[in-house]
């Protein structure tokens, strides 16, 4: 089972969300994909992590066999290739590892090296296995990493994945092989305008979704109405609070303080389960 | 010549938009550039009207002839991306790479313009404004933010206008990275969660990297006084200029749903005064 918690706009509360819904679970697998900026750890303060090294494959070039022939910068989409007058030089943060430039070089001078871009650590904290990948600064694309952290779902438990803001690709890979979607947004004209981007995302992906409203109760009543006239199941509503608020600042998960919410995340798997069983 | 200031955030959700778009009405002249490409939201206050639209194609996808194609397989297992299955292409995991065209011995794979979005030269009541739409699960959101900032450039020289203000995106990835690269400044808006505090400081190493001068802006301030304390130190420690402390005040939501920027909505709020401030602050220091 695969939950993934996503939202167009950023600072809707999907952190809030994948963390308090894993803790009112009991045992999960809770994985943070957005790798640019995780933060699943600063609510669960991990103590003992377990960390490995995650590598792309980028083009080295072996500069006595290359005759500058420019074939594999031609190749190059990607802008990752420089052939000047006197060496070929490779721009590794642009380069997508497609292998492309071996596979054309005539002379057998390009082979492939691993290079790291980011880690990703493990730990258990109480019953939440917690994953989260973080992505060394300065590197552009976090896919790569996304994918390595989603290699930690085990299918036959309940996997929580808190996905980056947006629509573009790193989101996708996210949610990609997902068996839900949840969809936090907030009751403002930003929060509607990017969760109708987000419906248009998931609606080509063709995975069932629900919406979450976080800070109910601030803006107005668009979102709601969006809801209503798209067919889109609201399956919960999280209040404005100034407490819910306050913890989160003191990275505090509020079902730990509040914990007449863990009923209410508790039920809000259930009807999670029945809108996958019932196929809508 | 042209100054680029940034707001960007680490964190989403923090109020780079909100204030970005208050700045925009504070300054004098600017051209405003929503580089937010994933999930714009400037043009909800702003309510620009388009002069032109560009279609915005920077890379391809494979197209297999199924007349041609001999189902030999090479394609799937050339493809680092798992975008072929069965001779099938999945263009959403395509990248465009052209990996397959090469390898198909059939010569039964093309690989054909795809169009990722739009650019937008628009007019608003506050100014000329760069903006663009990725379209729904796109790659490329680095090239068309490169694209939007090209466009504010060219806008603010044309028309001898000193500055263009930028709004971000959430993260650090290709869109930021893309965002900061050569820009004069960078307003970090964030919040004193632990979350924010975090993702500020991933977002100030980026600037250091990227040698940008940057500035902080805590908003929400009075939700943790400790941790915007702690934000605080850290930014004193870390060459980056503290702007100034936003406290938390429903005007700002109450704005935006009105679809306007604060200083329209509430000219005589002690926020609005502090953002003018603000501004007076960041333009004392580009000129450093």
């Amino acid at each position: 089972m695969i939950i993934t918690v996503a939202s167009g706009k950023g600072g809707t509360g999907k952190t809030t969300v994948a963390v308090n819904l894993a803790l009112s679970l009991g045992s999960t697998n809770l994985l943070d994909c957005d790798v640019e900026e995780p933060n699943a750890h600063t609510l669960l303060h991990p103590t003992k992590l377990k960390t490995t090294t995650v590598t792309v494959l980028t083009p080295s070039v072996s500069q006595d066999k290359c005759t500058l022939c420019g074939k594999c910068a031609e190749f190059c989409q990607f802008n990752a290739i420089f052939v000047g007058k006197t060496k070929t030089m490779i721009y590794e943060e642009m380069c997508h590892s497609c292998g492309g430039c071996k596979l054309v070089c005539p002379d057998d001078a390009i082979t492939e090296v691993e290079r790291p871009i980011g880690k990703i650590h493990q730990s258990n904290i109480e019953h939440t296995q917690l994953v989260y990948g973080e992505l060394s600064i300065g590197e552009p694309i976090a896919t790569t990493l996304i994918h390595a952290v989603k290699e930690h779902v085990q299918l036959e438990e309940i996997n929580i994945l808190d996905a980056p803001p947006g629509t573009a690709c790193p989101v996708i890979e996210t949610m990609k092989e997902s068996d839900f979607l949840i969809l936090v947004t907030e009751p403002t004209p930003f929060g509607l305008h990017d969760l109708s981007m987000a419906v248009d995302v998931v609606r080509e992906l063709q995975i069932p979704f629900g919406v979450i409203i976080n800070r109910a109760g601030i803006g107005d009543m668009q979102v709601d109405e969006f809801c209503k006239r798209s067919n889109i199941p609201i399956l919960l509503e999280i209040p404005f609070d100034r407490q819910i608020a306050e913890l989160y600042s003191r990275g505090i998960p509020f079902v730990q303080e509040m914990s007449e919410w863990r009923q209410k995340f508790k039920e809000l798997y259930s009807h999670i389960m029945e809108l996958i069983e019932s196929g809508e | 010549m042209v100054s680029e200031i940034a707001v960007i955030s680490g964190k989403g959700g923090t109020g780079k938009t909100t204030i970005c778009a208050a700045l925009g009405v504070i300054a004098d002249e600017t051209v405003m550039a929503d580089c937010d490409v994933d999930a714009p939201d400037l043009h909800i206050l702003l309510s620009p009207s388009i002069r032109e639209e560009t279609e915005f194609v920077a890379s391809k996808v494979a197209l297999v002839d199924e007349n041609i194609c001999t189902d030999c397989g090479l394609c799937e297992e050339s493809c680092r991306f798992g975008a072929i299955t069965d001779s099938k292409v999945d263009p959403i995991s395509c990248e465009g790479c052209g990996v397959c065209e090469y390898v198909c011995p059939e010569k039964a794979i093309q690989m054909v313009d795809r169009k990722s979005g739009y650019l937008y030269d628009s007019d608003t009541r506050i100014g000329r404004m760069a903006h663009a739409k990725l379209l729904p699960g796109e790659g490329n959101s680095g090239r068309l933010v490169t694209e939007v900032r090209k466009l504010g450039s060219k806008i603010a020289e044309d028309s001898g206008i000193s500055t263009v203000l930028i709004d971000g995106s959430p993260g650090i990835g290709c869109p930021v990275i893309a965002t900061v690269t050569g820009i004069q400044m960078g307003i970090i808006v964030t919040e004193p969660t632990m979350s924010g505090i975090h993702d500020m400081q991933r977002v100030l190493e980026l600037l250091k990297r990227f040698r940008v001068k940057a500035t902080v802006i805590v908003n929400k301030f009075d939700l943790n006084l400790d941790n915007t304390e702690a934000i605080e130190r850290y930014c004193a420690e870390n060459d980056a200029i503290v702007l100034g402390r936003i406290k938390f005040d429903p005007v700002m939501t109450k704005s935006m749903v009105a679809a306007q920027t604060l200083p329209e909505f509430a000219p005589d709020h002690e926020i609005s005064q502090l953002l003018r401030e603000i501004w007076k602050h960041v333009n004392e220091i580009l000129s450093m």
